[in-house]
């Protein structure tokens, strides 16, 4: 049997509710960290809850914790992809024009 | 029907999953654009980030927050076979949206009434940063916006194929793939949120 034979896991509803609610709180609480005077820790903070919540989504509501290697790979791969565009550019944004 | 209908769910998810990177780095490209953007006019994003909204955008995180979690036990429901449930659970992820898209009208045409969309007089006479934040709010949210239209269009189909019986607990991925599509809405809003209204 292929390792990527997952169909079938039903999440239940309770599971996805139990979600839902820590979202709803890494919401509130990421209302209230930016509402305070935290300098560039907001930024931090902020995108840190961001993630968090992201990875929720995609762990649970996504189903990606059942899913095999296969989809597990590809969603690392396109992550990565995307962090290096993202840290590539800032090499050269931040440091253009210094000598 | 005598021969079977030919399905793949492995391969039909792949596809997905495959279509949905793609949709993930053309957001991302947004997103770096963003960032360059306020390393270069800080003062003016935080200028812009202020006249956003933060009651509406919070509403609007809950409201698409609950949609998601309707829309993934509308994938249990189907697979537990309840079809009547799993009509309702995927209406009120329409419902949801709807209300999305009302805020967002609402946000919008107030933006509008202020004189800030993109090309407007008051933008063009103002600092150079704050028309390229309200520029790229209006292209981020813009983008998000059509994508919660489309994924209502396609969940609003789903509904109706789980009614006359073409979807069910044995041949469901459509449904698993329009959730799919439905949770990246809810994915990209959750960095649009903090970048936009929150952090700045």
């Amino acid at each position: 049997m292929p390792s990527d034979t997952t169909a079938g896991h039903i999440a239940s509803y309770g599971k996805l509710t139990a979600v839902w609610l820590c979202l709803l709180i890494l919401t509130g609480l990421t209302v209230l960290i930016t509402r305070m005077d935290l300098g560039g820790y907001k930024v931090v903070g902020a995108l840190t809850i961001a993630c968090t919540k992201a990875g929720l989504v995609i762990a649970f509501f996504m189903h990606m914790r059942y899913e095999g290697r296969l989809l597990r790979g590809l969603l690392f791969l396109a992550l990565i992809t995307l962090a290096l565009y993202m840290g590539l550019t800032f090499v050269d944004v931040l440091y253009r024009g210094l000598p | 029907m005598s021969h079977p209908k030919h399905t793949d769910y492995n391969g039909d998810k792949l596809g997905m999953w495959l279509f949905l990177f793609t949709e993930l780095l053309l957001f991302g490209g947004l997103f770096i654009l963003y960032a360059v953007y306020l390393a270069r006019y800080p003062k003016e994003f935080s200028a812009g980030g202020h006249q956003l909204n933060l009651v509406l955008g919070t509403i609007n995180t809950v409201i698409l927050l609950t949609s998601s979690l309707l829309a993934a036990m509308a994938v249990t429901a189907v697979q537990r076979g309840q079809q009547r449930l799993t009509m309702g659970l995927l209406g009120g992820t329409v419902l949801c949206a709807a209300g999305f898209m009302l805020i967002k009208y609402l946000e919008w045409s107030a933006k509008i009434q202020h004189g800030i969309f993109p090309n407007s007089p008051r933008l063009i006479q103002g600092a150079p940063g704050e028309s390229i934040f309200f520029s790229l709010y209006y292209l981020s949210t813009g983008i998000h916006g059509l994508h919660v239209l489309i994924g209502a269009g396609l969940l609003g189909w789903v509904a109706l194929k789980v009614r006359s019986g073409a979807i069910h607990s044995h041949d469901y991925v459509l449904l698993e793939n329009s959730a799919l599509y439905w949770h990246l809405v809810d994915l990209i809003w959750i960095f649009i949120f903090p970048l936009y209204y929150l952090m700045l």
